[in-house]
């Protein structure tokens, strides 16, 4: 489950942000380490909460550092959901 | 009998100072290399003192007779569209009609933001169609610099100075498409002038790209209700908000064989102007020519929004 968000995410992050997939793992922060700079981070959210049927507010989107804190947050919307 | 509308012409008026990237960030903590990756804007127009939203307005109105081949006398209605007039009253419509001597014309304002110009050729558009009027022009006309808070810096990049009119009249065939319209009226403060003696446009402006960027499926639905499929559309225009919005929404629909407005990198965020100058550009560039289908939107400060496809002019 965890797999299948974080090589969603990659595919995300390269079509909104011209990332490698290769690059996109848990420990890398979105910011400094993938240079997403704050709108893509709006629009990877956008795309993300299409792609998994989540609903990520944005008070919620600033506690989103890295890779693996959006993967568990999202592993844990679905279940919620 | 009920017959179609279309666009007949279309005007322009953009102020002559221009105001680079490199001048703003003189007087706020910003730069040319920061504001281009974040809203694709280079250069921006600020109007002086002599170019009024009247006067503008005025202007691109003249514009708009001249390419629609129609005299001031042949303009039943004139419908202002602004959300910066320098006062609350009176509105422009009535001060523009007089300008360009459209002495037989009823006269009145919309403000549908960064929709007005939508929002006004669909009224338009219907009272035409309706047989009421021939001849209505569409006048938008902004002067966002009136309300810029030259200190904010997430702000002043943005906001300019512009107007563009167009002449909604009768068509054997229609050719403006059904309006796409809707709001969030229970975000009144993502977008706003506060008022009571605070006067200086304040956006939050992660907010309001998150709402603009969510509005796709919207955008798809004006090509539905139009019958025109995304790839058929030969030019998109949305509202010049910022480029990144722009863009994000040409993708999105999958416009894959439409030039896209991108006039937000040389005029900046004009509100209800951004429309029509965007479109204009196209015009004048060659890139869509007269018979061709064209996607605009507007959305922006309510929230409100709106969009139809239109045949060029």
């Amino acid at each position: 489950m965890s797999q299948d968000i974080l090589a969603g995410l990659a595919v995300i992050l390269e079509e909104v942000a011209g990332v490698d997939p290769a690059d996109v793992t848990p420990e890398k922060t979105f910011i400094d380490d993938l240079d997403v700079d704050s709108l893509s981070m709006v629009e990877v959210v956008v795309a993300a909460e299409e792609k998994f049927t989540v609903k990520i507010p944005d008070d919620d989107v600033k506690s989103l550092k890295t890779v693996g804190d959006a993967v568990s947050y999202i592993q844990r919307a679905g279940v919620a959901a | 009998m009920t017959g179609g509308a279309r666009l007949l012409g279309l005007g322009v008026y953009r102020p002559a100072r221009v105001v680079t990237n490199d001048e703003l960030a003189q007087r706020v903590d910003t730069s040319d290399a920061w504001i281009q990756s974040r809203t694709g804007i280079a250069t921006r127009r600020i109007a002086d003192d002599e170019e009024t939203t009247v006067a503008m307005g005025a202007a691109a109105a003249e514009k708009a007779l001249a390419a629609a081949g129609l005299t001031p006398d042949a303009v039943d209605l004139v419908i202002g569209a602004t959300c910066t007039a320098p006062s609350q009253i009176p509105g422009t419509g009535p001060q523009i009609a007089h300008r360009v001597g459209a002495s037989r014309a009823g006269a009145f304002d919309i403000n549908g933001g960064c929709a007005g110009f939508s929002y006004g050729v669909s009224a338009a558009a219907d009272m035409v169609r309706a047989g009421g009027v021939r001849h209505v022009l569409v006048v938008a006309t902004e002067r966002l610099s009136d309300y810029t808070d030259w200190d904010d810096r997430s702000t002043c990049i943005l906001l300019a100075d512009g107007a563009g009119a167009t002449v909604v009249g009768p068509a054997e065939t229609d050719e403006i498409g059904p309006a796409v319209w809707g709001h969030d009226g229970s975000r009144p403060d993502v977008i706003r002038v506060p008022g009571g003696g605070d006067n200086l446009f304040r956006m939050e402006g992660q907010a309001v790209f998150r709402w603009a960027i969510s509005l796709v499926p919207t955008v798809r639905q004006i090509c539905a209700r139009a019958g025109v499929a995304p790839e058929e559309l030969a030019g998109i225009v949305p509202h010049q908000a910022n480029l990144r919005i722009v863009e994000a929404l040409a993708t999105g629909i999958g416009a894959t064989n439409a030039v896209v407005a991108r006039d937000v990198i040389d005029s900046g965020n004009t509100s209800a102007a951004s429309i029509p100058l965007g479109f204009a550009r196209l015009l004048e560039t060659g890139e869509i020519r007269r018979g061709d289908p064209v996607l605009l939107f507007g959305f922006g400060a309510g929230l409100t929004f709106c969009g139809q496809v239109v045949r060029c002019p």
